[in-house]
């Protein structure tokens, strides 16, 4: 079994995200993740730092940590995402799920992503430790 | 309209820029090709529902051209299939 693990500290902000996703996408690549997992890996991804970097630190700035932890075996692997912030205290699993049965009129703008990302991920966490906030996804292939 | 690369949340910001200034009064008919975006974050789909509400408020239609099929993943499992057109 190969193992694969990356860690970034980044200044949260939308700036940085290009940066963030390419070290994602660069590590599924190299651990061997299908395509279509790995967009749905980098939309859960990408919806968790957003979230930091809009609600974590408002309205000052702080920063985000993020690991990536993949394992590989032939063509089966798995991938663990860690995102640490000291912002406020927040669970992101607690929102409520976007009624996606309403016409377009009445559907709610927010929750979308965080709804996407519970769909799509075989294990998600959240803990508040030391501080800081520690938000985990985990999918399989 | 085309889209292509990522539609991620830095790019929907300029996505829903050019949403505005296209769909104003007298559009009656929208069409928006995606064949060669293969990313939409949720950020982008809010855009994409905006730009669905814009039209019918505008009595027009809208239309999603050739969306590859990992996109089309992301719009079933948010229910944004049963509000949009597809061809």
């Amino acid at each position: 079994m190969e193992e694969i693990e990356r860690s970034i500290e980044v200044e949260a902000t939308l700036e940085q995200l290009d940066y963030v996703m390419g070290l994602l996408e660069e590590t599924l690549e190299e651990a061997g993740c299908p395509m279509k997992n790995s967009m749905l890996i980098a939309v859960s991804v990408e919806e968790l730092y957003v979230n930091v970097v809009s609600y974590a630190y408002t309205p000052n700035i702080g920063n985000c940590k993020i690991r990536v932890h993949a394992e590989c075996e032939e063509e089966h692997g798995s991938v663990r995402i860690e995102l640490r912030d000291k912002g406020i205290p927040f669970n992101p699993w607690l929102r409520e799920d976007p009624d996606t049965t309403l016409s377009a009129e009445e559907r709610q703008i927010g929750g979308l992503g965080i709804f996407m990302t519970k769909k799509n991920m075989d294990r998600y966490d959240y803990q508040y430790a030391d501080g800081e906030n520690i938000v985990t996804i985990e999918k399989d292939w | 309209m085309a889209i292509a690369g990522r539609l991620d949340t830095n790019a929907a910001v300029d996505f829903g820029k050019a949403i505005e200034e296209t769909l104003v009064d007298g559009v009656t008919a929208f069409t928006l090709d995606m064949a060669d975006c293969a990313y939409v974050a949720s950020s982008g789909l809010r855009v994409i529902l905006n730009a669905q509400k814009k039209m019918n408020s505008l009595q027009g239609t809208m239309v999603l051209k050739n969306v590859v099929s990992d996109v089309m993943e992301v719009f079933e499992m948010t229910g944004f299939s049963d509000i949009l057109t597809f061809e």
